[in-house]
């Protein structure tokens, strides 16, 4: 059925307000977006890696989630929903469960990207038919903002301060769409909040319902870590995607599509000038790492086009 | 059969729960982060299309949808960032002190 954003605003609501996220936060409006993509009639177990999300919405002796929840540790949320789909599993074969359940697990940057990089990657690898999202706001929100390896190259965080000595964090951002690619599993997705949610709904959607392990990988802002101004989180996420910093595309069993092409693509500046974790690169003594980013947005969105079948 | 739950924040550890399970489920709703908010959305119906806009865009489930339309914003968990006022194409949802 054709996405239609009026029909899913009446499937249930599986994450209740108050919970204890900060006002504005983006992972909340991801994990709403992803439940509604279940089918109402399915149970879903959801497991959750430590960070905001997980403490923030199941705080004893309340917990925002509509379906069973695991509170899990950092190192270890895929390895949890896996069990818990393989015990699922078993009990079906001897006829004591007749519903159908649902397996997802949710985990920030840090605990995906991170600590919890061994325990995903053997879920993905032993099959389960789960879900794993990540909501990928770069960096250890948490706790403080600390870097993480999915923190943008230059981004001042507390770990990677931007001063005289050093000009925010050296690395550039690791890839991990591409690492799920390379495990063969039967959908992998990179999505973001935008426009109507039609990109978010319908990759969870598939991933939720494609039998095997499927991970979506979601660009999520964060307003306190990211430094700018509460409301402009959808201004944030149109230009990430339009400058190609943060590009929307499936691989379906290896296949690769492309999701979104922006019309124009934006130079990076327009992005990094949004956020006060980027606001050092704009001294005149820095412009050069501006250049030097957008060189390498360029080279692996160029990389993508490739890989999409797509020419510029 | 569900237990009722009746932990609160003066319980002792004695009447917490074993292992800390939670049976209720989505109670997180009698939490109020209303009272969080310095600024408030609010909604003008003669301005709204309908187009829902504000409904997938708030973290806090607090704009109330019912058979598709729009009906008003939940203030018991309303935090006031302020979102689904910046997003609305009609300018139909002011943003202002509380």
């Amino acid at each position: 059925m054709a996405y239609n954003l009026k029909a899913t605003t009446e499937k249930p609501e599986r994450l209740t307000g108050g919970h204890r996220m900060c006002a504005g936060c983006g992972a909340p409006i991801v994990v709403r977006t992803v439940l509604r993509a279940l089918k109402p009639e399915d149970h879903a177990v959801i497991g959750s890696a430590t960070g905001c999300l997980e403490v923030s919405t199941c705080l004893y002796p309340y917990t925002a989630w509509k379906d069973s929840f695991i509170h899990s540790a950092f190192e270890n949320a895929g390895a949890t929903v896996s069990g818990a789909e393989a015990a699922y599993n078993a009990l079906k074969r001897a006829g004591k469960i007749d519903h159908t359940t649902k397996f997802i697990a949710f985990g920030g940057d840090g605990g995906t990207y991170d600590i919890g990089l061994q325990s995903l990657s053997g879920a993905m690898e032993r099959g389960h038919d789960m879900v794993y999202v990540c909501y990928d706001n770069e960096a250890y929100m948490n706790t403080g903002i600390q870097r993480s390896s999915s923190t943008p190259k230059y981004a001042d965080t507390t770990t990677s301060p931007a001063g005289k000595a050093v000009p925010g964090k050296p690395q550039f951002k690791k890839d991990l769409t591409q690492i799920m690619v390379a495990h063969n599993i039967p959908y992998v997705a990179q999505s973001a909040p935008f426009k109507n949610f039609k990109d978010l709904y319908e990759k969870a959607e598939k991933a939720i319902y494609t039998p095997g392990p499927a991970f979506l990988n979601v660009f999520t802002p964060c307003p306190r870590g990211w430094r700018y101004n509460t409301p402009d989180l959808f201004d944030i996420v149109q230009l990430a995607v339009d400058t190609c910093i943060w590009p929307l595309y499936e691989v379906i069993n290896g296949e690769y599509k492309l999701s979104y092409k922006p019309k124009q693509k934006l130079p990076v500046e327009a992005y990094l000038k949004s956020q006060g974790r980027f606001r050092h690169l704009f001294a005149k003594e820095n412009m050069h790492m501006v250049e030097e980013l957008q060189q390498e947005v360029d080279r692996r969105w160029n990389h993508l086009l490739k890989l999409c079948g797509e020419t510029e | 059969m569900k237990k009722k739950m009746n932990v609160t924040a003066e319980s002792s550890w004695k009447e917490v729960t074993p292992g800390g399970v939670i049976t209720e489920s989505g109670n997180a709703g009698d939490f109020r982060t209303g009272d969080w908010r310095s600024m408030k959305p609010v909604w003008n119906s003669e301005k709204c299309k309908q187009c829902l806009m504000c409904f997938p865009v708030c973290p806090d489930s607090s704009i109330k949808v019912c058979n598709g339309k729009m009906e008003g914003i939940d203030y018991d968990h309303c935090k006031g960032c302020g979102i689904c006022a910046k997003v609305c194409p009609f300018d139909a949802i002011d943003f202002v002190e509380e």
